[in-house]
């Protein structure tokens, strides 16, 4: 690892103001991703911030939504009696025991690794993204692999999930990684279906508008079985070929229909 | 007796492993210690054309940048595979040149080409960043079976077409005919896919230098320390052997890869020397995956004949095997005298013929790993067998049956002579225990639930106790594989057992004390097992091909032959009795029909006072042995696999896997079981999850855990361990070796219930859930065409 300084700061306001000081700062949210990356070498940052101590974490209830502080564990949502089933669901299965205890929700969706699983959950629940600016809506905040709609010296606070009618996850993970190779999330509310799609994207998550549309219509596994998925812009790599990722998001499809 | 031979002792070494209090190379901290980072070439192939280590020398820390002309110039030598491999036409093999550090030409990436030594581990690895090395790339080679196309790249110019050795096994003519004059010949293409150790604990090394006394001294991750300093000395010049020595202290896990001498150890030795530091060099992980010698990576075409009534007439193997960029220390003998001579597998084979053409690529070396050329030739074998089969519409079981072998000693066409064996008995066993007979009604169930099941045999038969020295010598092996040890009884009677079988995870401290236990009927808790350091230790091959238990014992049992005798000519001199009616028992020397004994403890005292021996005897109680084995001995045993597969994600589950083993005598069933556990895990990482996988450009791809599928406690199933035991006549204590036999037995088993399962024979290792889609998927496309 390189030389780095660290910090602990005490808001989202003063990680912001520490980040905007340093000559390549970089957030410190749980580091599951981070600090191995940094171990190999692979990222040298000047600074690194904790917002450990920033008291951003936490989950409340909100009216018909949960709100998931952005330095809430994974095993912290999984949980919690206040977080839909299928929102801890996801939650329990991210990475292994030790991640679960150290990784938040808002590293996750900062990072937007495009095998994650959050935001799968983010987009089909229609979630909100607060940061010490502004809110975003999940749809206008994942913008391909690894990039979101987060400025330089933002900080996300929180992530608001309004409760949807049904929903569930269902995760292929990649043999050796664990990660997921394909994540499905289904997800109805009010009448509106969405379907996520992580994993398996070129850009990242991605909503798939054939099965949202199938599942709208009938929320079963045998319509979400006659969707033709295509393997156009889907990952082609050493672990799975696009046609074999297109296979798995009918079966996962399937399997979180049938689930939720 | 409750701690002797057969006894399921729990290891006792278990104690320090379980809770942390292991001491591991890297544990070792050293006044003045500096530690080494080494420069890797990022390239598979390229001309080095200037190293400018300017900037690093000047950086904080940093004691010194050294390169291999440096290396060289100082008169160490290169690194040299021990096992001359003549080929067909009687030519030598081509063996390249391997400088620890590499000079005008780096041939992998990861090739070392400089190294810093510094004061700490970071300032080493920073200063090893800013060395600035120029590089003239070179197209790579990277594929087995086309590396020696014309046009490849050339990996060495003394191996055209990057051939070093062509080579063979056999009665060609004989085989031809017998091919020839076959009812049915089924035809097989297959890779054995090229894997990475994973050893638990990484390569590590901590050398130091004693100008005053110009003596060196090396800790460092091995399974054989007294090799590394014979060949450390012998070879490449190091130091001469009585001022170098090798300590090998706890080693979390080798499975082969610790075996040779690597680059590191050599160039750590050498800075040690050059800085008047102790140097130390951990390897990463990822190091690891680029530099520990990989297994396998074999493609073979084969054909066996069968007359009308399903017996083979002949067995012609064509192989080539790929073993990486440099030759690495037992890299020949591993695709030719321990795979070819198993090719007859359990099965009465009049003819066989093999042929091993062996290629250089731009990638890590290979060499040995868990079963090193047995496991390559069981699974060709065996999936030949299930296919044949198949082809004819018998029974996989029957045509296995009606080929066994069932008189020994048999001498298979292949060198190997079997000495005894039971291999319809395996079959029973596991068949029984396999419940075979109710396997048709859980195909349909699982057929009701929309899964496809299957059921995969393999019988399977290896070599170990490796090996006869004059035998292995005639085949070009660079060293006896005889094994030494000393049995020290103290004055107060413990004993002190020393050892050249080194222990990194076998449970040698438990199952060897066992041994001696039982025959001095003495508690397990007062031996000790020594091994792992050429101080202490005073010769040893070490631990390697299941050797331990045949040949180390072994020599374990000739010193204790030595020490009984003295314990009996003391007891009766003392005892007033005649030495053959003495005997131990209950932890006393007691005179036959006697109530005359005395306590063990006396027999060590008066051996040490010598107040009172018998006349001409000696004082000491301590004996040592040499043991060479007369014959390899012969573990077999019959695997059987049933999976169920998701069709829909191509997910292989293994719903239940059977081993019937004959192991000869079991000194500790526990021990056992463990290592065929380990060993079909590992067959289930073969079969099912692992492959080293390169870019057209050499560049490795899976040079992680992030990458490369390393097998989980959930990738497994619940083992059923029977055992067949049939005590081999070829060593004093009756064993065989466990060691690698679930690795060499189990992916065919796997890979035939796959198959048979999914209904097509097109499935390479390993079957991820991507594989065994698409096979499905192929397999309908095939299906609906026709």
């Amino acid at each position: 690892m390189y030389e780095t300084t660290f910090h602990k700061a005490s808001s989202a306001d003063d990680a912001a103001s520490k980040l905007g000081a340093a000559e390549e700062g970089k957030l410190l949210a749980g580091g599951q991703t981070l600090i191995p990356t940094m171990k190999a070498r692979f990222a040298s940052p000047s600074d690194l911030i904790s917002l450990k101590d920033a008291s951003i974490s936490g989950i409340c209830r909100d009216g018909d939504s949960v709100v998931i502080g952005a330095m809430t564990t994974h095993a912290e949502v999984a949980s919690s009696v206040d977080v839909p089933a299928y929102l801890a669901a996801l939650a329990g299965g991210i990475g292994d025991p030790a991640v679960r205890h150290r990784g938040t929700i808002g590293g996750s969706i900062a990072n937007n690794d495009p095998a994650a699983d959050y935001p799968s959950a983010c987009l089909a629940l229609g979630a909100t993204i607060r940061t010490n600016q502004r809110e975003i809506a999940a749809a206008d905040y994942f913008e391909g692999m690894f990039e979101t709609a987060l400025e330089e010296d933002e900080v996300i606070i929180s992530v608001v999930f309004p409760d949807a009618d049904k929903a569930a996850y269902a995760k292929f993970p990649n043999p050796a990684s664990r990660y997921a190779m394909v994540g499905v999330f289904v997800a109805q509310s009010g009448g509106e279906t969405r379907v996520a799609v992580t994993g398996a994207g070129e850009d990242g998550v991605f909503r798939h508008e054939g099965l949202e549309a199938a599942l709208a219509d009938s929320f079963t596994e045998n319509s979400a079985a006659s969707v033709a998925v295509s393997a156009d812009g889907l990952l082609s790599d050493i672990h799975g070929s696009s046609e074999y990722r297109a296979a798995l998001i009918t079966a996962m499809a399937k399997r979180a229909v049938a689930a939720a | 007796m409750t701690d002797g031979i057969g006894a399921r002792v729990k290891r006792k070494e278990d104690k320090r492993y379980t809770t942390g209090s292991g001491k591991y190379t890297d544990d070792v901290r050293n006044e003045n210690q500096a530690y080494a980072a080494f420069v890797r070439s990022p390239h598979a192939h390229a001309n080095v054309t200037g190293i400018d280590a300017s900037a690093a020398e000047g950086m904080p820390g940093v004691v010194a940048v050294l390169n291999g002309a440096e290396l060289t110039g100082d008169g160490i030598g290169n690194i040299i595979c021990g096992w001359a491999i003549t080929s067909k036409d009687d030519t030598p093999m081509n063996m390249g040149a391997w400088s620890a550090l590499a000079t005008e030409k780096v041939r992998y990436v990861g090739d070392a080409v400089a190294v810093v030594i510094a004061d700490s581990m970071e300032e080493a690895r920073n200063a090893a960043e800013a060395v600035e090395v120029s590089y003239d790339e070179l197209p790579a080679v990277v594929d087995t079976a086309t590396a020696m196309d014309a046009g490849a790249a050339q990996v060495h110019e003394n191996a055209p077409n990057n051939l070093i050795f062509d080579w063979e096994l056999g009665d060609e003519a004989a085989t031809d005919a017998g091919i020839a004059a076959a009812s049915h010949v089924t035809k097989i293409d297959l890779t054995n896919n090229r894997l990475s150790p994973n050893p638990m604990e990484p390569r590590s090394a901590v050398a130091t230098f004693d100008p005053a006394e110009e003596h060196y001294t090396l800790y460092t991750t091995s399974q054989n320390p007294h090799v590394a300093r014979l060949v450390l000395s012998a070879f490449y010049q190091v130091a001469p052997e009585h001022k170098l020595r090798v300590i090998a202290p706890d080693v979390g896990g080798g499975f082969g890869s610790k075996i040779y001498i690597y680059p590191e150890e050599i160039v750590c030795l050498w800075a040690s020397m050059k800085t008047k530091r102790s140097v130390k060099w951990t390897s990463t992980r990822s190091e690891a995956f680029l530099t520990d010698a990989h297994g396998r990576d074999h493609v073979t075409h084969a054909e066996m004949g069968f007359d009308a009534d399903g017996k083979i007439t002949a067995f012609k193997i064509d192989t080539i095997a790929n073993l990486g960029a440099y030759m690495s220390l037992f890299s020949s003998a591993v695709p030719t005298y321990l795979y070819a001579t198993l090719l007859a597998g359990q099965y009465h084979m009049p003819a066989i013929h093999c042929n091993v053409k062996t290629v250089y690529t731009n990638t890590t070396p290979v060499d040995a790993y868990r079963g090193a050329g047995r496991p390559e030739a069981c699974y060709l074998i065996e999936r030949v067998m299930e296919k044949a089969a198949r082809e004819m519409g018998m029974d996989p079981a029957e045509l296995r049956r009606k080929n066994f072998i069932l008189e020994f000693p048999y001498q298979t066409p292949v060198i190997m002579n079997y000495d005894c064996g039971d291999f319809p008995g395996h079959l029973d066993k596991a068949q029984a225990a396999a419940d075979v007979a109710g396997f048709a009604a859980r195909k349909a169930e699982a057929a009701s639930r929309g899964k496809l099941r299957g059921l995969g045999y393999s019988t399977y038969i290896e070599a170990c106790g490796i090996a006869p020295s004059q035998a292995v010598g005639s085949l070009g092996a660079g060293v006896g594989l005889w094994e030494s040890a000393e049995v020290r009884v103290n004055p107060v009677g413990t004993i002190e057992v020393l050892t050249g079988s080194h222990s990194h995870g076998q449970g040698h401290e438990t199952s060897f004390a066992q041994v001696v236990a039982d025959r001095f009927d003495l508690p397990v808790e007062n031996i000790q097992i020594v091994h792992g350091d050429t101080d202490k230790v005073q010769f040893g091959m070490g631990t390697y091909g299941s050797r331990s238990g045949p040949v180390g014992l072994s020599a374990i049992f000739k010193a204790c032959d030595k020490v009984e005798l003295k314990v009996k000519q003391i007891a009766a001199h003392l005892l007033d009795a005649s030495a053959d009616d003495v005997f131990c028992e209950g932890g006393e020397v007691k005179v036959k029909g006697t109530n005359k004994s005395l306590g063990w403890h006396e027999i060590g005292l008066a051996a040490y006072t010598a107040h009172n021996l018998p006349e001409d005897m000696e004082p000491g109680l301590k004996e040592g042995a040499f043991y060479d084995p007369v014959n390899f001995s012969f573990p077999a045993g019959c695997h059987i696999c049933e999976v169920e597969i998701d069709p829909e994600t191509g997910v292989v589950e293994i719903v239940k896997f059977t081993a019937a083993d004959d192991f000869g005598t079991l000194i500790n069933p526990l021990i056992v079981e463990g290592q065929v556990h380990g060993g079909i895990g590992q067959g289930v990482g073969q079969a099912m999850l692992e492959q080293v996988i390169y870019g057209d450009d050499g560049q490795l791809l899976t040079g992680s855990y992030m990458d490369y599928t390393m097998p989980r406690a959930d990738n497994l199933p619940s083992f059923d361990v029977e055992h067949n035991s049939v005590p081999s006549p070829s060593n004093p204590l009756g064993v065989k070796g466990c060691g690698e036999a679930g690795a060499i037995g189990s992916p065919p088993a796997i890979m035939n219930a796959i198959t048979d399962a999914i209904g097509t024979e097109n499935l390479e290792m390993p079957a991820t859930p991507s594989n065994v889609w698409q096979a499905i998927q192929a397999n309908q496309i095939k299906h609906a065409a026709e």
